[in-house]
């Protein structure tokens, strides 16, 4: 009885797999980025809806590097075909990609996403500048030409100007594709201002040591990784009203009648001034498709370009109305051409 | 008078106890009562303060705001040249929205050429319109060329608005909804035209970047796939495991191995099995990603040990005056489990299962690493169509940014719990009813 209870559930098992092989997928598959994932929902959804012969794309979040692995495992039904990323994929993905046999990989420059730093709406107004944010958030910062252990403990001892607070703050986590763009247009730009990596040279350290010293946030529980989401963030400043979080420009916007928005080096964060490139704090946002699935995976081709129409990623578009800073017209164009073209990486 | 009489009694005749501390241990056990009722009363505070919280934000997600227009089907609009006989995909790509705007602007007595005020009319209803016209004009062509009243969604900020979410005494800049529009809803909700419905499409859409028409149709298919692979693999292994663990393999070092190894699984964070479940399955097998037969694999090896523990302790109630007596009359010992051990530890091993895939039902972790935490708008035809779960769905919508999901994460998770519930009550009824005591 036993023995014919597991060989059933055997049988079972392996005539599932099988089944499971023989389904071709008709369906795309995305994975990646939880900063592109909304915009991916929403061009998914409306590509579901327009054209009735594709199914709905199915779109994965876990984040970008996640996505880039998963999107480099190889070839074949069962690997995703397009992974959304927050930051350009690296020169080691690449290769880790083609030692899997993904060989042609089309980059797609979908527009651009900001960061923010937000306070309680009934809090006064801020202005910050990068050298602020390093001075309050670092781990070491400048004294005297020298690096010494972070001393602030009020933002107003950063910077005058800023309010009598406690120095509080809610940064992405370490696995957010944000951090990259707060440490590298805040922390390392703050820091370069103010002198600290000569002074982290004098001290003895080397390039990459020095810059590495920049970005190391201060871990006496001021400033606060988040590792989940904006939500988690608004709702730390919703019990600590003298908190100041970093969201994405859309969430601000989504919830601007619960926050107040900070300017840095004096730009009033928007959808205008970061296409303009005034706004310090953005990024651009990617999806790289796989060439080798264009073609076989029904669909494919046609929602990379309903996703590069302008009714989608233009100005006008939804994405646009969700948060998306569009590209200039001249760059959607480029990106146009060159995923036509097939220009791969 | 009593009163005196035992005075007298206990002055007459002074008891020559030893002390025996009875003042101290008496004082102790209240002591330790009062903790014990602390205990509760804390673990109570804090269920209250969920189920609160959650009911307090969730229970409006059972009811969506609609419109109810008079929309005229019209055929300029919808086929403009004639052509739905030989191509019938014009009506799959017709610009629905443009009818229901229209008819909003008709009922509001805005003049369509009215550019600024037309966009304002922007968001005022769901874009979900689309497919909500859609289906009724594939369904019944007929219906073009007349007009029909249609209850159409009402966009998420309007939604909100309406059942009173959104504070409108913050400058008009600041939030989502309009003045123009907050005038337009008073308007056609003193009409009547506005009105809340039972939201049943929180049950039967699928995934949506729009919070009104999103649902957890796809997410109930995908958890109830599951569901039934868990219990199609996990009842018959588990109990043939423990079957042979408990009546037939002889007490060694290498069982006591086994049960170490069992019980240890039992306790192993849920991701590990995920990770697993990726390794093996997704990436070595290559079944499918995202797909709820992989999701059901992956949850049937995480109940595995569950089971068989609950198991192995019903077989082990069961007294072993019954395997004599079994025994005693001929029966052979695999008639002896069969058609007396297992029918008595039935109840046990029901209820072990049943909280075993009520703990399946709620799980999250696993499915994210073989891709089930995804966006899934489609409903899965097969256990190898992608789907997500429920709690994985709570998950996406608390990932959302627009005000619109929370109270529907909320939503999702009563509908969850109540899930949970009836597994559970249906557990505590199978042991009352059936369970048997020696």
């Amino acid at each position: 009885m036993k023995k014919a209870l597991l060989t059933a559930s055997a049988a079972a098992f392996a005539l599932a797999a099988s089944a499971g092989y023989a389904a071709a997928r008709d369906q795309i598959q995305v994975a990646g980025s939880s900063t592109v994932l909304p915009y991916a929902k929403i061009v998914a959804e409306q590509f579901g809806e327009t054209f009735s012969n594709f199914k709905t794309p199915v779109v994965e979040s876990g984040g970008s590097g996640a996505g880039i692995k998963e999107f480099c495992k190889g070839v074949g039904e069962n690997t995703i075909d397009i992974a959304n990323s927050s930051r350009p994929i690296k020169k080691d993905e690449v290769k880790s990609c083609q030692d899997a046999g993904v060989k042609d990989i089309q980059e797609v420059k979908i527009g651009y996403d900001g960061i923010v730093f937000a306070t309680d709406i009934k809090g006064p107004d801020w202005a910050l500048a990068p050298e602020d944010v390093y001075k309050a958030l670092a781990a070491k910062i400048v004294v005297d030409g020298k690096l010494v252990d972070n001393p602030n403990t009020k933002w107003n001892q950063v910077n005058p100007k800023l309010p009598d607070w406690d120095i509080a703050a809610y940064i992405p986590g370490e696995k957010h594709g944000t951090r990259e763009v707060f440490e590298e247009k805040l922390l390392i730009a703050g820091c370069k201002k103010l002198g600290g990596v000569e002074a982290g040279k004098a001290g003895g350290l080397d390039d990459k040591a020095a810059e590495a010293a920049c970005k190391a946030v201060r871990k006496d529980g001021k400033a606060v990784d988040i590792d989940g989401d904006y939500t988690e963030t608004l709702a730390r400043i919703d019990s600590n009203k003298t908190g100041v979080g970093v969201f994405g420009l859309a969430f601000y916007e989504n919830n601007a009648d619960k926050l107040k928005v900070a300017t840095v080096s004096g730009i009033t964060p928007s959808t205008e001034t970061i296409a303009k490139g005034e706004y310090p704090v953005s990024r651009p946002l990617f999806f790289y498709v796989k060439k080798a699935h264009l073609g076989v995976v029904p669909g494919l081709k046609e929602y990379v370009d309903f996703f590069l129409d302008d009714q989608m990623v233009g100005p006008e578009g939804p994405l646009a109305e969700y948060g998306l800073v569009a590209a200039p017209e001249g760059e959607r164009k480029a990106q146009r051409e060159a995923f036509d073209a097939g220009k791969s990486l | 008078m009593t009163d005196v009489t035992l005075d007298t009694v206990a002055t007459a005749t002074p008891p020559a106890r030893r002390d025996i501390g009875l003042k101290r241990r008496y004082a102790a056990e209240r002591r330790f009562r009062l903790y014990g009722v602390l205990a509760i009363l804390v673990g109570l505070a804090f269920l209250v303060v969920m189920l609160l919280s959650i009911l307090t934000k969730g229970y409006t997600s059972f009811w969506q705001t609609t419109v109810s227009l008079p929309i005229n089907f019209e055929e300029k609009v919808i086929d403009p040249d004639n052509k739905r006989a030989t191509d019938p995909s014009v009506l799959v790509t017709a610009n629905y929205p443009a009818l229901a705007q229209k008819a909003l602007a008709e009922k509001l007595g805005i003049d369509p050429k009215n550019k600024p005020m037309m966009t304002r009319l922007k968001g005022f209803l769901s874009d979900g319109s689309r497919v909500q016209l859609r289906d009724v004009v594939v369904s019944d062509p007929a219906v073009i060329g007349t007009t029909r009243n249609v209850n159409i969604l009402a966009g998420a900020n309007l939604d909100s608005a309406f059942k009173g979410q959104i504070d409108l005494t913050v400058p008009e800049e600041r939030r989502k909804v309009s003045d123009q529009q907050v005038e337009w809803m008073n308007k056609l909700k003193a009409d009547g035209a506005m009105a809340e419905h039972f939201n049943t499409g929180l049950f039967t859409f699928g995934a949506s970047s729009r919070p009104e028409t999103s649902g957890l149709g796809v997410a109930i298919i995908g958890s109830f796939y599951m569901m039934v692979i868990v219990l199609l693999l996990a009842l018959p292994i588990g109990v043939a495991a423990s079957i042979y663990l408990e009546e037939f393999a002889k007490k060694s070092r290498f069982t006591d191995l086994i049960e170490v190894n069992i019980n240890n699984l039992a306790a192993v964070p849920s991701i590990v099995f995920g990770l697993l479940g990726l390794a093996v399955f997704v990436n070595f097998l290559g079944m499918p990603r995202s797909a709820s037969f992989v999701g059901g694999l992956v949850l049937t090896l995480m109940t595995l040990p569950t089971i068989i523990i609950a198991t192995r302790a019903a077989l082990a109630a069961v007294p072993p005056s019954i395997r004599s007596a079994a025994l005693g009359l001929g029966a052979s010992k695999m008639q002896m489990v069969f058609q007396h051990i297992l029918p008595l530890a039935a109840p046990g091993i029901l209820t072990g299962t049943i909280i075993g895939l009520a703990r399946a039902l709620g799980e999250t972790a696993p499915l994210l690493l073989i891709g089930m935490v995804a966006f899934v708008a489609n409903y899965p035809a097969t256990p190898f169509d992608p789907a997500t779960a429920l709690p994985v769905q709570i998950y996406m919508w608390a990932n959302e940014a627009e005000r619109a999901f929370v109270e529907r994460m909320s939503g999702a998770i009563i509908i969850l719990l109540v899930f949970l519930m009836a597994m559970n009550i249906t557990a505590i009824v199978l042991r009352r009813r059936f369970e048997r005591r020696w």
